[in-house]
């Protein structure tokens, strides 16, 4: 069933188009990769699905049990003021607020999926501390936690390993293979070509001149996925059998 | 503990204490989002501001707050708006806008009186200058701007951590920042008659770094934010009282000692 699809989606910044007439159709459960140069419209079309920017043409259609505001949206590292009083349950349960209505404060049931998605991401612990002295990946995972408590259906992480060293992003990446798992849809923007082949069910590959949307094998085989992987893999011929050998580890 | 009770028993010294305290209280909830959101200048450009607005007004012999609190409160819709563009930076259109209102509030109040008197009071505010009047709109104004701001604490909170956040889960984050923009507004035009338009931001800026000194949670910031603003007032007008000093000028002292002293402490406690 098709989540999210955008059809003919044309974007622009200070009336220059930056995404030109790009479709695709995002399945339920999906976990859909975006990947591209920079400048190439990935963060335009984050903010156009996020319904913060306007498409210029085009349309971009949620499933009927799907609102716009229900997507957890994890921005970018860089995005969160460093030096913000806030403690980790204060940033969890910000999450919260679309379920608010009109009314002012939290209720019972949302303190408790707050507790919950702390619990499920195992940052009970730190859930007193300030967000400001937290590790980059403790960061995330409050992050996470926040856009679970607005969402139970999609989340949208703008290249959430940016600046965590790979201990830690191979931690956040098995976390959100498990949420993909318990059936969320992920959509990641992404530079690490490596977890894209691991991970990636679906891959759109956004360029200047064109774009591609497939499955991850179909973006393997077609040119521009073949020239990005090798690209940015050095040697994607190695990375195959990476991938190989740990197909058959699982089995 | 004589001297104290003499003290209450000027009526303008008990106004002052009561409309200060909750005027205060006002900014320092304020202040704690400026800050954050980086605006903290804002509250500089909307007073001078106001000080050309009650310029106008003084000219025209109508009530200050009515021409001054419109007159702020369009101000402040401009220089958010500004704060979003890139052609003309927030920090300069702030600098443009108020230096303009106060060259002309100056040029207005040489007109209208001559004396300098009263511009020193707009200048650095004056005890003297609130009258009953001024007391009961502070009272009713600044109980309203708390109000709102303990009422939609946890939309100010979200909109002022992570804006992109909020407005992706839905939540209106231009209405809201209108209404802080108000409030701002608001809250401005009351303290300039205390504080003067050269000082009145103190009270919007020093009790929030100075409760972000002490604590690490967005609600403890904000309840001593508040508490270190009324304390300040307070003793400030207590010190200008016995020592002569203006007012003002001596509310922003205790402020600037109260920080110094918090950082103090934050070094103290870090080195543990």
């Amino acid at each position: 069933m098709a989540l999210i699809e955008c059809k003919n989606l044309t974007l622009s910044y200070d009336n220059k188009p930056v995404i030109e007439n790009v479709s695709f159709t995002l399945e339920e459960g999906s976990y859909f990769c975006i990947v591209g140069e920079n400048g190439s419209g990935k963060s335009t079309l984050i903010k156009a699905i996020l319904g913060l920017k306007k498409p210029v043409s085009g349309t971009i259609d949620f499933a009927e049990n799907l609102s716009q505001t229900e997507i957890g949206f994890i921005p970018q590292h860089s995005e969160i003021q460093d030096a913000f009083p806030a403690s980790v349950k204060e940033v969890v349960l910000s999450g919260c607020l679309n379920s608010c209505g009109i009314l002012p404060f939290y209720r019972k049931a949302q303190i408790k999926k707050a507790n919950y998605t702390m619990e499920l991401l195992g940052i009970t612990e730190i859930a007193k501390k300030s967000f400001k002295n937290l590790s980059g990946g403790q960061r995330q995972r409050v992050l996470l936690a926040r856009a679970l408590c607005a969402t139970n259906k999609v989340l949208l992480l703008d290249e959430p390993v940016n600046g965590l060293d790979p201990v830690v992003t191979e931690e956040l990446y098995k976390i959100i293979n498990d949420l993909n798992e318990k059936g969320i849809t992920i959509i990641m923007v992404s530079h690490d070509i490596r977890s894209v082949a691991k991970y990636a069910k679906q891959v759109l590959h956004l360029d200047k001149e064109q774009w591609f949307c497939g499955s991850i094998d179909e973006y393997r085989d077609s040119e521009i996925g073949h020239s990005f992987l090798c690209d940015h893999s050095h040697c994607e011929h190695e990375h195959h059998e990476h991938n190989k050998s740990e197909e058959e580890e699982t089995v | 503990m004589n001297a104290l009770l003499e003290m209450l028993s000027f009526p303008f010294m008990t106004r002052a204490l009561i409309a200060g305290s909750l005027i205060a209280l006002s900014a320092a909830l304020l202040g704690v989002t400026l800050v954050l959101k980086r605006y903290s200048m804002i509250g500089d450009g909307l007073s001078h501001v106001g000080f050309g607005a009650m310029a106008v007004a003084a000219l025209l012999n109508v009530a200050p707050l009515v021409v001054a609190i419109p007159v702020v409160v369009i101000a402040a819709f401009i220089l958010l708006r500004f704060q979003n563009q890139a052609k003309l930076r927030g920090d300069t259109a702030i600098a443009v806008i108020s230096t303009g209102f106060l060259a002309v509030g100056v040029i207005l109040i040489h007109f209208s009186k001559g004396g300098n008197v009263d511009l020193m009071n707009y200048m650095f505010g004056s005890i003297l200058a609130l009258r009953e009047i001024d007391v009961w709109t502070g009272i009713v104004l600044s109980v309203i701007v708390t109000a709102a701001f303990i009422l939609l604490y946890n939309r100010i909170f979200a909109i002022t951590f992570d804006e992109t956040f909020a407005k992706a889960t839905g939540i209106r984050t231009g209405f809201y920042n209108t209404v802080l923009a108000i409030l701002t507004a608001i809250t401005i035009v009351l303290g300039m008659r205390l504080m003067g338009a050269l000082l009145i931001s103190g009270l919007i800026i020093f009790p929030a770094i100075t409760a972000m000194n002490l604590f690490r949670s967005f609600k403890k910031v904000v309840v001593t934010s508040g508490i270190v603003a009324v304390v300040s007032v307070v003793s400030g007008l207590i010190v200008s009282y016995f020592f002569g000093i203006p007012t003002g000028a001596g509310i922003v002292c205790i402020n600037v000692t109260l920080l110094i002293l918090s950082a103090l402490i934050s070094r103290i406690i870090k080195k543990d």
